[in-house]
């Protein structure tokens, strides 16, 4: 695979665009025409050559860009990478998940070579070559999640087990759709979904945490979850709401189609094998208005998902000022025909 | 055949280690390692003979810090449904067995401050693999275990050779007895209880640690009664017109990996989850969704959307 990184940025002049073969593999959520409220969690096995589920862990061609982000965004803030010590083993668990997939699967970009506990690795993309024991931090440059989240795109969340309940005791996050690590750390599964409008009502929350207790090693699950965002904007965290916030009074006609995105993540879960905690990768893709007409059953069916969104779901996704200017943009390039039922991306 | 989260592994070596327990030690068919664990995890073990599957849990008693290869210790029970029996008579050193992959359903609290092991007859296993666990980290512990008598006690001899700090035997034929009440009164806070052995021992520890003031979130066991069977049913897959035949000792889902069915599952083995704790008790009650690796019919027929 010859990758060209493209030098986007996602922050100040926010150059970030999908090139056409980005856009084909978006993950675009949505498999049919009106909006219903659920969990739809899938096994995690590959999927389709090119697909973002061909490999577990998704490298593109933002990588390098991403990258800079986040180490942009841990040096104003270096609390957004936080793990109790308690967790230090699942730190190490995280650690040997992401360079084993990431080898294996771009072996021009990620060299992984193993003898015990003596561990070499070798990311030619970031130009980073270190030999480490695996299991001793005085090793590494950082401690293991950190070490390697700064060369792995998406978030990462750690969470313990114990008392049936999952509990948030670690992770790294910038490039987060409105929820604070800081303010979360700790917290239990119910608390920090706490906030979830419809959820709690219609027991996704209970269904969610016993699948979640129960996923197992070697079987990892995912779900996609969405939201807007206005710019491409990865870090947009409650810490620099005073950055961001004010972006939704800017939305005009006439720049909804390079402002407004569609901000979906693929989440997976896997369960490590020596902490026995879970991991869930955060991995986020935007998608601009005017790039999702490129692709016209996505062109009728995200309005006519946008309009059946229940109010209070509106709110909670952050919409509720953008939503009609947005909608009144799209509406003429549906032209009301049926879409196929099912997932309209492979 | 193995499903997606199984594999086959080679017997390496058999021991027995008391009057009805033998150890069972399992390498990889390949150069593959095995997966890392963490103490008090167990592998399911598939045994195939003719007509019958058994699948039986057996906790991993190797240390955790050596995945090369997996130990497990077999009871034979005589009044079971014939797994364990099945191990004694037909597994040998070079027989392939099934395994899956580790599940902990015991594990050692990440947040506890000491850790007080109380094991009875087979329930040693889980709590050899903490040891090594608990060493390593150099954690605060007590392990209390009692047995029948030597010949029936798997490990005794190699503990009592070992004289460890803090292990304490107990031989019941000599009527010595684990004084729980008073080990329990003087722990420190933050200390957390871990209890496996067999079930009268099980209730009357929980119902100690109770009585003492424990609270239910520092109390752990290990359970390991097998799923309970059901009667015979069959089963209408509603899409494919297929119509299917479980028996009393499977899972639906079991019959579906056996028959070609490709049902969705998260838990891939369903005697890994001895009961389903997967759906609320709402979804329970309106009968529309199913965990097809737990749940069993009182007879009858049921039909899926399959």
């Amino acid at each position: 695979m010859n990758t060209i990184f493209k030098p986007d940025t996602f922050r100040n002049d926010f150059t970030f665009a999908n090139s056409p073969a980005a856009i084909k593999r978006f993950p675009f959520p949505f498999c049919e025409d009106t909006y219903t409220y659920s969990l739809d969690m899938e096994p995690h096995v590959a999927g389709p050559a090119g697909s973002v589920y061909e490999y577990p862990i998704d490298i593109d061609d933002h990588y390098v860009s991403d990258m800079a982000d986040r180490a942009h965004v841990l040096k104003d803030d270096p609390l957004r990478c936080q793990a109790f010590p308690h967790m230090m083993t699942a730190q190490w668990d995280l650690l040997e998940l992401l360079m084993t997939s990431m080898a294996r699967a771009y072996p021009h970009q990620f060299t992984l070579h193993r003898n015990g506990d003596q561990w070499h690795w070798i990311n030619k993309t970031l130009g980073i070559d270190d030999k480490f024991r695996f299991g001793d931090i005085s090793t590494l440059s950082y401690e293991p999640m950190e070490y390697i989240a700064r060369q792995c795109q998406g978030d990462f969340t750690l969470l313990d087990q114990r008392d049936n309940n999952l509990w948030l005791d670690g992770g790294i996050a910038t490039s987060q759709a409105d929820w604070s690590l800081d303010f979360s750390l700790g917290m239990n599964f119910m608390e920090w979904h706490g906030a979830e409008p419809v959820a709690h009502d219609t027991g996704v929350s209970d269904h969610a945490l016993n699948s979640l207790l129960n996923v197992q090693q070697n079987s990892p699950v995912r779900r996609l979850n969405w939201t807007m965002t206005l710019n491409p904007r990865l870090d947009n965290s409650p810490e620099n709401y005073d950055i961001w916030g004010r972006d939704r009074a800017t939305v005009t006609p006439a720049n909804v189609g390079d402002k407004v995105h569609l901000r979906v993540e693929l989440q997976a879960v896997w369960r490590l094998p020596r902490s026995n905690a879970l991991v869930i990768s955060t991995r986020t893709y935007f998608l601009k208005m005017r790039e999702l007409l490129t692709q016209p059953n996505w062109a009728r069916r995200f309005p006519r998902v946008l309009k059946s969104l229940p109010a209070e779901l509106v709110d909670a996704k952050g919409i509720t000022r953008y939503r009609d200017v947005t909608l009144d943009w799209l509406n003429p390039y549906d032209d009301g025909q049926a879409t196929p039922t099912g997932c309209l991306f492979k | 055949m193995t499903t997606h989260n199984s594999r086959l592994v080679h017997v390496a070596q058999v021991q027995q280690v008391a009057r009805e327990i033998k150890r069972f030690e399992l390498v990889s068919l390949d150069e593959t390692p095995l997966p890392a664990f963490s103490a008090g995890a167990h592998v399911t073990v598939t045994m195939r003979d003719r007509d019958h599957v058994w699948r039986n849990p057996y906790s991993l008693m190797g240390s955790p810090l050596d995945a090369k290869r997996y130990e497990i210790s077999v009871l034979r029970v005589p009044q079971s449904r014939g797994g364990s029996a099945y191990m004694h008579r037909n597994v040998g050193i070079g027989s392939v067995l099934e395994i899956s992959a580790p599940v902990n359903q015991f594990p050692l609290s990440n947040v506890g401050r000491k850790h007080i092991m109380i094991a009875g007859g087979i329930g040693i296993t889980p709590f050899l693999a903490m040891l090594a666990q608990i060493k390593q980290d150099k954690r605060n512990f007590e392990l209390h275990y009692a047995v029948r008598s030597v010949f029936d006690g798997a490990y005794f001899d190699v503990l009592r050779a070992a004289d460890l700090p803090n292990v304490h035997l107990y031989r019941s034929d000599r009527g010595e007895r684990i004084a729980l009440p008073g080990i329990l009164a003087s722990q420190p806070l933050g200390t957390h209880l871990y209890v496996c052995g067999p079930q009268k021992m099980m209730d009357w520890a929980l119902q100690t640690a109770r009585r003492e003031g424990w609270p239910d979130e520092s109390v752990h066991c290990e359970r390991f009664s097998a799923q309970p069977s059901g009667k015979t049913a069959n089963v209408k897959l509603a899409r494919s017109g297929k119509a299917i035949y479980v028996g009393e000792h499977q899972s639906i889902l079991g019959t579906f990996s056996s028959d070609g069915v490709d049902a969705p599952s998260l838990c891939g083995d369903g005697q890994l989850l001895h009961n389903d704790h997967t759906l609320s008790v709402n979804e329970k009650l309106t009968g529309e969704r199913a965990t097809t690796c737990a749940t069993r019919l009182d007879g009858g027929s049921l039909t899926l959307d399959l």
